[in-house]
């Protein structure tokens, strides 16, 4: 990538890096666009743009069904982000990552798949308070179907989970634990390869939600030792529409199919069907290839710049955003927890967030402002909503400046 | 602050957030709940009826931004007095005001003017809309909650 230029002390040149986002460029109310939304969606690099423009310019085919070239140039550049992903991900196998349309497809996947294989009357599902919905919903539709139960993991008032309690959930009768591995709403940081390896040393599997995390710091599967591990494309610059399910390939090979379709078929018959090996067993019908190679152009973006590195300038950042938010009169910093990565939800006295989220657009800052898909957590800070400024590799200290300064414009409003 | 942030958040509309009015319950009145998935927010509604279809109380509780709160108390003095139907008449015109283009001219609906600058910010539509559904659920005394989805 020619931008990717380093700054001093191996540091980001978040200044080329900023070049590389067209979108960024522009103004929003007549202000410098400030976008402070990323946990919800990332911008996109030109490198993923072009990728995108350049297959359906060159390449457009369908995959692993054409004898003609186009179809192998498309199938090979789909192979080709297969690859790409397991490289990112440090999988052992190619055949371990499936493609899907984004974390929640991941997460519904498995539980239509491995949950209703090996979830029972009276067995538990350990899920934890800080989860988002998509990491509830489909759990709560394979409990009620097969008579499971659900447990919780509380948090501490910091946004961190109890490890204790998450100990004293794992029981024999515990067949799963899914938890995120970066909260959304809080920013927590969960020490996931500890929570691997107590579930596993029980004989439990663990799923990952890395919705939050892929894009802020290295992540290594086979470290980590999870047996799944969901993320979505269009959080980590890539597009939307897009996503990945890793699964322990024993684990893979044992399930049962999920969609039926095309693709993922190896002989067909009136009286049965024979299924197509890992990962096509997963994947019915025609994929999104041109997601496909987009995300795998974004996780090239991103691991020539290094995620090492985004991680460090982040923290760095995020550590900034948190002192400067202090600073304003009578805001409130929701999560608080020792490790943190890209999050800062807010509370402003007596200002609802959503009519900071206005005022804050009006002055070209763009943060989120609602219950972001985390009613239970919601429920537990015991408010209806949240302000949420989320970061990413091409945000500033200056954004963070301009969204302090916005924030003083809110409280002259309500003054 | 730009004039379109000054229009939304006029000074009428900051009062009634900070002091909303008929900010109670009715007891063993008609009531419904509302409620608006983006903000998260519920409000219930409560109202009494007479002789006549005459409304002869109305108030709401529940937590919001700044314009559904407002726009929930100014919906309740501007409706206590009318009938069922002058209150659906005044809603239609008070959803025609909000979400009109910037240059159609402003229907004159007394104090509830006010929430015209809603238009600039048609996001924030449903939050001025939110009381005014979850009264006319209330009217229908259906048990459900509405939402503005
Ligand atoms: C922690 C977490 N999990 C899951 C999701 C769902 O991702 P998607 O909507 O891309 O499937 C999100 C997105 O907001 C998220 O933040």
């Amino acid at each position: 990538m020619a931008t990717v230029v380093s700054a001093p002390r191996g540091g980001l040149n978040v200044n080329a890096i900023r070049q590389d986002f067209p979108i960024l460029r522009q103004q929003v109310h007549g202000k410098p666009l400030v976008y402070l939304d990323n946990a919800a969606t990332t911008q996109k690099p030109q490198a993923v743009i072009d990728s995108l423009v350049h297959y359906y310019a060159q390449e457009n085919s369908n995959v692993h069904r054409g004898v003609h070239e186009l179809s192998g140039r498309a199938t090979d550049a789909y192979d080709a982000a297969r690859e790409t992903v397991r490289r990112f991900l440090n999988a052992a196998d190619s055949r371990e990552i499936v493609f899907v349309r984004g974390t929640t497809e991941a997460i519904n996947l498995v539980a239509q798949t491995y949950g209703r294989a090996h979830v029972g009357r009276g067995d538990e599902i350990v899920l934890t308070e800080m989860e988002h919905h998509s990491n509830i919903v489909p759990w709560q539709i394979l409990s009620q179907e097969k008579g499971a139960q659900l447990r919780v993991v509380p948090i501490a008032d910091a946004g961190e989970l109890r490890l204790d309690e998450f100990e004293r959930l794992l029981t024999d009768r515990t067949r799963l634990v899914c938890v995120t591995h970066v909260s959304n709403v809080l920013g927590t940081v969960n020490p996931v390869a500890d929570l691997v390896r107590l579930a596993r040393s029980r004989g439990i599997p663990v799923l990952i939600d890395g919705a939050q995390a892929v894009a802020h710091m290295p992540v290594d599967v086979e470290a980590l030792g999870c047996d799944f591990y969901a993320f979505s494309g269009h959080k980590i610059f890539g597009p939307t529409g897009i996503g990945v399910l890793y699964g322990r390939k024993a684990l893979l090979d044992a399930m049962p199919v999920y969609q039926g379709g095309g693709g993922m078929i190896g002989r067909v018959t009136f009286d049965r069907t024979t299924y197509a090996e890992l990962p096509y067993k997963f994947e019915a019908g025609t994929p999104h290839i041109a997601g496909a190679i987009g995300l795998a152009a974004a996780l090239d973006y991103l691991t020539a710049i290094g995620l090492e590195r985004v991680a460090a300038y982040e923290h760095d950042l995020l550590e900034y955003g948190a002192q400067a938010l202090s600073q304003v009169p009578g805001l409130q910093l929701t999560g608080t927890a020792r490790s943190k990565a890209s999050v800062l939800s807010f509370a402003l006295h007596d200002v609802h967030p959503h009519d900071v989220g206005t005022i804050l657009d009006r002055e070209g800052v763009a943060i989120r402002a609602g219950h972001h898909c985390c009613q239970p957590l919601m429920a537990r800070l015991g408010v209806p909503a949240t302000a949420r400024a989320s970061l990413a590799m091409y945000n500033t200290r200056e954004e963070i400046d301009a969204l302090v300064r916005a924030l003083q414009t809110v409280r002259e409003v309500f003054a | 602050m730009s004039a379109e942030l000054q229009d939304l958040y006029q000074e009428m509309i900051l009062d009634h957030n900070r002091r909303p009015r008929n900010f109670r319950a009715i007891a063993d009145a008609r009531h419904a709940e509302g409620y608006n998935p983006l903000c998260g927010d519920r409000i219930t509604v409560y109202l009494t009826v007479g002789d006549g279809g005459t409304i002869t109380d109305v108030s709401f509780q529940g937590s919001g931004c700044a314009i559904s709160k407002a726009s929930a108390s100014l919906m309740t003095e501007s409706i206590k007095g009318k009938t069922v139907e002058e209150a659906q008449a005044l809603f239609e015109r008070f959803q025609r005001m909000i979400t009109a283009s910037g240059e159609t001219p402003i229907d004159d609906l007394g104090k509830l003017t006010v929430l015209a600058g809603v238009r600039q910010f048609p996001v924030r539509v449903k939050c001025a809309s939110l009381a005014w559904h979850t009264l006319r659920a209330a009217v229908d005394a259906r048990n459900e909650v509405v939402s503005t989805e």
